[in-house]
């Protein structure tokens, strides 16, 4: 019987959400019922992907030229605005959800693993679950509204997993700081939305984009704000400057939390947002060139300060934000394809990067638990010649750290390479995208050097866990090492997806992505062949002078436990400090919104103004009325008669008028 | 053709009246201000009677009977208000003082 | 029609007069009987507007039944004698010629506003007498004229109850 296409694409996110209302039971019910919990939580994963698989095969069948909308229901008809809750499938959005439920998937059985000692562990798959149902929306929605409620949800599950463990102070601001920040973010989206809405009449994907060559004109200033407030969101949601500040402090929560959600999903939004207005960008130089400014910058910015630091999380959250950046210069040159290639490809490496740590930091965890040690189980100065203890996460976290240095033919190389090529390209037209291609060049130098400098000091060398931890120390059990190799493999081969035609591949993804991509900023110019492998050549050779630099100049032999460890001077110190940027942002924003808040707003405003004049001077006013009105009751018919003609006089003297 | 001052009277004297009831503590001699007050409408009343026919003088007739009744129970009630408060003066009387 | 014009000004004026007096008066008595005065000016008035049913109910029910009335009553509770004065201070004097006059002002302008319907110069001569005064009180307004026979034996009981020394 032959349904419409793709009828039954609701459930694919309907799916996690029957796990979050399970799971949420469960945990308020039966949080003991771990087994159920689990086959529930990651049960629903697999079937999601499949069911992902399936929607995406039945479109690969139909190649249809513009996305396919199903409609729900009428959820906002509110005189001309018109949103009605409706779900579209296009190759971007295909893409997208292959890579949220695949990699989720792997994620939640890693999770089962590493999580599963915890008392909260219903809890955890319940806002897990909850957050891939809120992704999937994102990503499937076929308006703006829906995208935003997905944007909304998902930020509320980051809030809920970072602060996961909110009883400790420091988990719970994160939490906060992370939600806060996203809000600025959101604002900007939403100013967008209205713009949008303002001058096209409509919200939706497949009204709006078609129209926006002729509503808008291009280049003026309306595209360039919408495009702008757009990117605003961006930099909240996928932590770009300034509003990068938030996905540092989010490593406070459970390690697959910071793999899924800050590494693999959540933070690319941005990145599909853009390309999904890939239609609003191309109108706009200005927007677009701002995006791939702001992203070069970050790149090279985020890097720098991963250099210093020894937390592994932070160096792998500061990685993130970096190759986000190189993302958004990406899709700023109008190479969306390259874009989202990337974002594939570094959803492979990166998550497997941070689930690889969190078996670190489980070993980590046990040998002090064992010991009664009070470490810092994160701390790269305490570890160390893990490898001779963990050697298949030592294999697979070398495999990424190439990857994400980019060497051939690892996935990273391919996307990444692709990334400075367009940028190089737009250079020949307008010269500060040459700019920005140095920028990217230098930041990738500087990836290849932390992310040696990582693998140096956390699995080779002398250990420096202490004597009696490293009897603890071993492998992570198979339920946590096997999404580890999945994420490998698809690391090594991810390359395939997208091979240019440099290399005589198909550019597969990129023909994938064409009808979604059709309006996309054309280079100014062609890149001749040699200059293509030249500028492949000056990326790998960047890469290797990483590598084989962090191996020459860094000495981990003099490093010292985390306890014992010098301060840092210099230089050091102030990458190490993040160029003291969240102590910029506290000074010139935070405490002067303390300060107004308590002596303003508090103070005046709620204390004087509201209790004092509206509250309490109401109940003053009502008492003085009342004390007058009570001195008209004398008791004296007299006084009555008096009040009675004066009542009279005014109804004739009405009658009069 | 009378109309006019005819009316002209009835307003003054129910000034006249009401003036009295303001001016006297004497509870029945505020009664009685009251009574001319009634009179001033009975006046009005006839005075259109003349043009405008009849009904003006069977409202007067009610009026008067009504009036008969008031009085006789008003009366009763100062009666019993002076048997309380050997007073009917209106100052004295504050019962309703609250 | 000057004859008629000059006999109402002066029973008028001696309504006025009158009912000034009866207001000002310090005894009870003295105002009672003032007011008596008043109501026979006023019954001349009546005749003069032809309305002579009318008039001589007024001579017979208000100024013989119910002044009476009330002439009992001052009798009974022995208020006859001229005590101090009984008018309020200068407040309420003043309060009181304030509201008084006000509210005179405000009923002559309503006479202006009044519109002194153009009907018959002069109506049927018998339209005063009592054929013409009864007959719309035993047809239309029959109801209203039994209703009143029941208010007042209500008003006889009422009286009654109130005045008694013990129920």
């Amino acid at each position: 019987m032959p349904l419409p296409p793709l009828t039954l694409l609701w459930v694919v996110p309907a799916l996690p959400l029957a796990g979050f209302v399970v799971n949420g039971a469960l945990a308020l019910a039966a949080p003991g019922a771990k087994r159920a919990v689990s086959l529930v939580g990651v049960g629903v994963l697999v079937l999601a992907f499949a069911a992902a698989a399936l929607a995406v095969l039945e479109l690969a069948q139909l190649h249809p030229s513009a996305p396919l909308v199903v409609g729900y229901w009428d959820w906002l008809p509110v005189g001309d605005l018109q949103v009605a809750f409706a779900l579209q499938l296009d190759q971007l959005s295909a893409v997208m959800i292959l890579v949220v439920t695949g990699v989720g998937a792997l994620i939640h059985v890693f999770s089962a693993g590493y999580m599963h000692d915890d008392p909260g562990y219903a809890r955890y798959f319940a806002y897990l679950n909850l957050f891939v149902f809120f992704m999937l929306t994102l990503v499937l929605g076929a308006s703006f509204p829906v995208m935003f409620v997905g944007w909304e949800g998902v930020g509320l599950c980051s809030y809920l997993l970072i602060g996961f463990w909110f009883t400790e102070q420091i988990n719970a601001d994160a939490g906060k700081k992370a939600f806060i920040v996203n809000r600025i973010g959101d604002f900007g989206f939403l100013v967008a939305m209205l713009l949008i809405f303002w001058y096209t009449g409509s919200l939706d994907f497949g009204t709006v984009f078609p129209k926006a060559a002729t509503t808008f004109g291009a280049g003026g200033p309306v595209i360039t704000a919408i495009t702008l407030f757009l990117f605003l969101g961006c930099t909240g949601k996928s932590a770009q400057i300034p509003l990068y500040i938030w996905l540092p402090d989010a490593m406070q929560g459970p390690t697959p939390v910071s793999a899924l959600i800050h590494a693999a999903t959540m933070v690319t939004a941005g990145v599909y947002l853009v390309v999904r207005c890939g239609a609003l960008f191309v109108l706009s130089p200005v927007g677009s060139a701002t995006v791939a400014g702001v992203g070069a910058l970050t790149a090279l910015f985020a890097a720098t300060i991963a250099l210093k630091q020894w937390d592994i999380k932070r160096v792998l959250a500061y990685s993130t934000v970096s190759q986000l950046g190189y993302m958004f210069l990406g899709v700023g040159t109008g190479a969306y394809a390259a874009g989202i290639f990337h974002l594939t490809t570094h959803a492979f490496f990166k998550a497997l990067l941070f689930l690889g740590s969190g078996s670190v930091i489980h070993a980590m965890h046990r040998a002090y638990h064992a010991t009664h040690a009070h470490e810092d189980a994160q701390d790269m100065r305490n570890m160390g010649g893990l490898a001779r203890y963990m050697p298949w996460t030592a294999t697979l976290m070398w495999i990424a750290t190439l990857a994400i240095a980019g060497i051939p033919p690892l996935a990273g190389f391919f996307s990444k390479d692709e990334i400075l090529g367009a940028a190089f390209a737009q250079g020949a037209g307008r010269p500060v995208w040459y700019v920005f291609w140095g920028m990217g060049l230098a930041a990738a130098l500087l990836t290849a050097f932390y992310m040696t400098r990582l693998m140096l000091y956390t699995f080779h060398g002398r250990n420096r866990t202490g004597d009696r931890e490293r009897e603890q120390l071993h492998e992570a059990p198979p339920l946590m090492t096997a999404p580890l190799v999945v994420l490998g493999i698809l690391t090594v081969l991810g390359g395939a997806l997208n091979i240019p035609p440099l290399f005589g591949g198909g550019a597969r993804l990129a023909h994938w992505l064409a009808p979604v991509t059709a309006a996309a900023l054309a280079p100014t110019a062609e890149a001749s062949p040699a200059t293509e492998w030249a500028l492949v050549a000056a990326a790998v050779l960047v890469a290797a002078l990483g590598i084989v630099g962090a191996f020459r100049l860094l000495k981990p032999e003099t490093l010292a436990p985390a306890r014992l460890a010098p301060p840092e001077r210099g230089l050091g110190r102030l990458l190490w400090k993040k160029w003291y940027v969240d102590e910029l942002y506290d000074a010139i924003l935070v405490r002067p919104v303390l300060w107004l808040s308590r002596e303003v707003l508090w103070k005046v405003v709620d204390m004087r103004l509201v209790d004092g004049l509206l509250v309490n001077g109401t109940a003053a006013a009502s008492r003085a009325l009342g004390w007058v009105g009570s001195r008209l009751q004398t008791g004296e018919v007299g006084v009555y008669v008096v009040l009675f003609v004066v009542g009279v006089l005014a109804v004739v003297g009405a009658v009069v008028r | 053709m009378l109309l006019g001052p005819a009316l002209a009277v009835s307003g003054v004297l129910f000034a006249v009246g009401v003036l009295g009831v303001l001016l006297r503590r004497n509870a029945i001699v505020i009664f009685m201000c009251v009574e001319l007050m009634l009179n001033a409408a009975n006046l009005a009343f006839v005075a259109f009677a003349q043009q405008l026919g009849v009904a003006g003088q069977i409202f007067v007739f009610f009026v008067m009977a009504v009036a008969a009744a008031e009085a006789a129970v008003g009366l009763a009630i100062i009666l019993a208000v002076y048997r309380h408060r050997q007073t009917v003066d209106l100052q004295n009387i504050n019962l309703l003082k609250g | 029609m000057d004859g008629t014009l000059v006999i109402f000004w002066a029973f008028a004026a001696l309504a006025v007069m009158s009912a000034l007096a009866c207001i000002t008066r310090r005894s009870a008595v003295a105002s009672a009987l003032w007011l008596v005065v008043t109501l026979f000016s006023l019954a001349a008035l009546f005749v003069l507007l032809d309305a002579q049913f009318i008039a001589v109910l007024q001579v017979l029910v208000y100024a013989g039944a119910i002044m009476v009335l009330f002439l009992f009553v001052i009798m009974l509770l022995n208020l006859g004698r001229a005590g101090p004065t009984d008018l309020k201070g200068p407040l309420g004097l003043g309060v009181g010629v304030l509201l008084a006059g006000l509210l005179l002002v405000q009923l002559l302008v309503l006479r202006q506003a009044s519109p002194v319907a153009g009907g018959p110069a002069r109506p049927a001569l018998e339209q005063g007498m009592i054929p013409s005064v009864a007959r719309p009180l035993f047809t239309a307004y029959l109801v209203p004229f039994e209703i009143t026979s029941v208010l007042l034996l209500a008003a006889i009981v009422g009286a009654v109850v109130l005045a008694k020394r013990k129920l």
